[in-house]
């Protein structure tokens, strides 16, 4: 059983919502991203996003630009990322791990190849932004490969295409929670509160909630009615200018465990 | 059994290049819609509306209306004889786009999108720069529409096209200069698909060349299109036949395709199209998606792009600010790929050659960017005999180069 589906059922069985934190992957020291990822998991992080940085994200605000400038200085790629997963599964065997990004990057290193490595070194999804359902021919070698795909609806997503992706998304679908980019101060949990129930009553697998989400009291607007919350550009921003290694590991602990708190702890 | 290349070969003799794209925005392997979630129901919206439009004759009437006593259209023909006997060799002939109103072929899509967006009912209107051309053009048409225009220009551009910038400013346009990665048009791209994916409810994003995501490649060779239909006719009526090589240059391939497109199936015509080799293709500084490039994904359509081992998009040059650009329109590279077009390096000192010779011989200035073609043309002309036709897009004019030019050249002016 893939990690992702395996993790969904536990922490939704336990009435709990997951708590997904996203990662620049390389950002802010490239050789801290492991530590990071270990002490997100301290802190309670249920499955971890990592973000692949690219040259040209459109779908992203300055912070996380930012975060892929930072990391695409040092030449952080996909083998050092795919690395840094194996070396991430030496001592965590449960955490899901989704790769998160855009299609240039993969495609360049060759879809079939990044599939199995991926696969090898421990990954359990990936959710390509700038790759609709429309195009998802293109990615059928990493659902072959096993991977899951992960969708995302948007406020604008029509009735149909809704439909389209309940049926193609796989373990889980991510709602984003406002037209707009990632960072964005624009969540209104109360807005979105009767879309994402309506989706989560009609949706085959769990549906995460993403884009606005900054502290401990938006997190638990919206963990009211979804299972899963996701948290990026904030933590990215408080782990940027961490100085060492221990410093991003203090700073990620820091930022997560009073989020884990307002969801509730195990 | 035939071998695969003679069957794409045999296949691409009875290809019926005005049949594309397909539904789906596909040129061949190229084009779709690679964006975000967020922006495909405004896309689909924008598709539903443009198919409606294209067919609607009021529209298109009050399109070619606008074309003839706004933007001044049909441009002339001109043959340059003073270039082509100092060349020796075929005849170039000039495609006069610099005529149009706002000095540019920029204007024949921005007057079409502008008339789109309004049948929409969208005021705000949004759209990137590189030279500050499309700018401009975008400018003028909100001004005449009395519409919200914002353009999203990379720092870098708008240092070295400042006149332009001073211009839309004057046509009541907000330019927002975006610092993001190289500063350059391909983060002016990335800027204002963030801002449309932030405003979708009321804001239409002109984008000023055939790249992005369906259906802009179609709608923006659509509205270009008018000056290879132009051409096409002018040539038949004053030469008696068509010409025998067509040249344009291509940044993100909109004055090419324009040119092109009428004459794709007329497979006697030869086309060449000339990319920004800048410092040479083997510098690595250049701007040649097509001649230098691999097939990737940017900017939310699948094309030649310019990208390292890693599929990051990689920083460009060239002189020209309108031809720097690391990707290009989908339909190019199909045409690329089909063998129907041929796409060759122009480097910023051949284009400054060409530009002075055309400014000496003729009396014209034209824009860095159609000084690439010129050069082709010039290149070509001389291996072609005196009775050779070659029809150069000439794509605009090149008064807002000259500060480039002189600065280039130590003049300090
Ligand atoms: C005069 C002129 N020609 C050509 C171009 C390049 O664009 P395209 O390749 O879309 O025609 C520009 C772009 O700014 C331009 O201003």
């Amino acid at each position: 059983m893939n990690r992702i589906d395996r993790r969904f059922d536990e922490v939704l069985s336990r009435g709990r919502t997951a708590l997904v934190p996203f990662v620049t992957a390389g950002d802010p020291l490239p050789q801290a991203t492991v530590a990071v990822m270990h002490a997100l998991v301290e802190a309670g992080a249920d499955l971890i996003e990592l973000g692949v940085p690219f040259s040209d994200p459109m779908a992203d605000g300055p912070v996380i630009q930012h975060a892929d400038e930072r990391a695409l200085r040092r030449h952080v790629g996909i083998a050092d990322i795919l690395g840094w997963v194996r070396e991430f599964r030496e001592r965590d065997t449960d955490t899901p791990i989704v790769l998160m990004g855009y299609l240039n990057p993969i495609e360049t290193h060759g879809i079939e190849c990044f599939a199995c490595e991926a696969v090898a070194a421990g990954v359990d999804g990936a959710l390509v932004v700038d790759c609709p359902i429309e195009e998802g021919a293109t990615l059928q070698p990493l659902r072959d490969a096993g991977l899951r795909r992960i969708l995302l609806v948007a406020p604008t997503t029509s009735d149909a295409r809704l439909a389209h992706a309940i049926e193609a998304g796989e373990g889980y679908l991510y709602y984003v929670s406002f037209a707009g980019i990632t960072g964005a101060a624009r969540l209104s949990a109360v807005d979105i509160a009767q879309r994402v129930s309506g989706l989560r009553a009609r949706a085959r697998v769990p549906v995460a909630v993403g884009f606005g989400i900054k502290d401990a009291e938006g997190a638990k607007a919206v963990a009211a009615f979804s299972d899963a919350v996701v948290i990026g550009s904030a933590l990215v921003e408080a782990l940027a200018g961490a100085a060492t290694h221990d410093d991003a590991c203090r700073r990620a602990r820091e930022f997560l465990a009073p989020i884990r708190a307002a969801l509730g702890e195990d | 059994m035939a071998s695969d290349a003679e069957d794409f070969g045999s296949q691409m003799k009875d290809i019926d290049y005005h049949a594309f794209p397909d539904q789906h925005g596909r040129f061949g392997a190229y084009g779709g819609t690679f964006v975000a979630e967020t922006l495909i129901a405004p896309l689909e919206e924008l598709t539903e509306a443009y198919t409606r439009l294209r067919d609607d004759p009021d529209f298109q009437r009050e399109f070619d209306d606008d074309l003839k006593h706004y933007v001044g259209r049909p441009s002339p023909i001109y043959h340059a004889r003073r270039l082509s006997e100092r060349i020796g060799g075929a005849q170039i002939l000039l495609k006069r786009e610099d005529l149009n109103h706002t000095g540019a072929h920029k204007i024949n899509n921005t007057v079409g999108q502008a008339l789109v967006a309004r049948a929409m009912g969208k005021r705000r209107i949004i759209a990137e720069t590189g030279a500050g051309q499309h700018g401009v053009a975008t400018a003028t048409v909100c001004a005449r529409f009395g519409m919200q225009c914002v353009v999203y220009m990379g720092a870098v551009d708008i240092e070295r096209q400042k006149i332009n910038v001073h211009r839309m400013k004057l046509l009541g346009a907000e330019v927002v200069p975006v610092t993001s990665g190289s500063r350059t048009l391909k983060d002016a791209l990335n800027e204002a698909l963030r801002d449309w994916v932030t405003n979708v409810a009321g804001t239409f994003y002109i984008i000023g060349t055939v790249a992005g995501p369906h259906p802009y490649p179609m709608m923006v060779r659509d509205f270009n299109a008018v000056v290879g239909r132009e051409a096409r006719a002018q040539m038949l009526e004053r030469y008696g036949r068509l010409p025998d090589v067509l040249t344009a240059c291509v940044g993100g391939g909109s004055n090419a395709i324009g040119l092109f497109h009428a004459f794709l199936n007329d497979r006697e015509v030869r086309i060449v199209g000339a990319e920004a080799a800048g410092e040479g293709l083997a510098s690595g500084r250049h701007a040649a998606s097509l001649a230098a490039g691999r097939p990737g994904v940017l900017h939310g359509n699948r094309t030649y792009v310019l990208c390292d081992d890693d599929g990051q998009i990689v920083e460009t040059h060239s002189l020209s600010a309108g031809l720097d650009y690391p990707g290009v329109g989908p339909e190019h590279a199909f045409l690329k790929d089909s063998g129907r077009a041929e796409y060759v390096g122009v480097s910023d000192d051949e284009a400054l050659a060409a530009f002075h010779l055309l400014c000496e011989t003729e009396g014209i200035l034209p824009a860095l960017e159609s000084s690439h073609a010129v050069a082709q043309a010039i290149k070509l002309a001389r291996g072609m005999p005196e009775d050779g036709l070659i029809l150069c897009n000439l794509s605009g004019r090149g008064d807002k180069d000259v500060h480039t030019i002189a600065q280039r050249e130590g003049l300090p002016l």
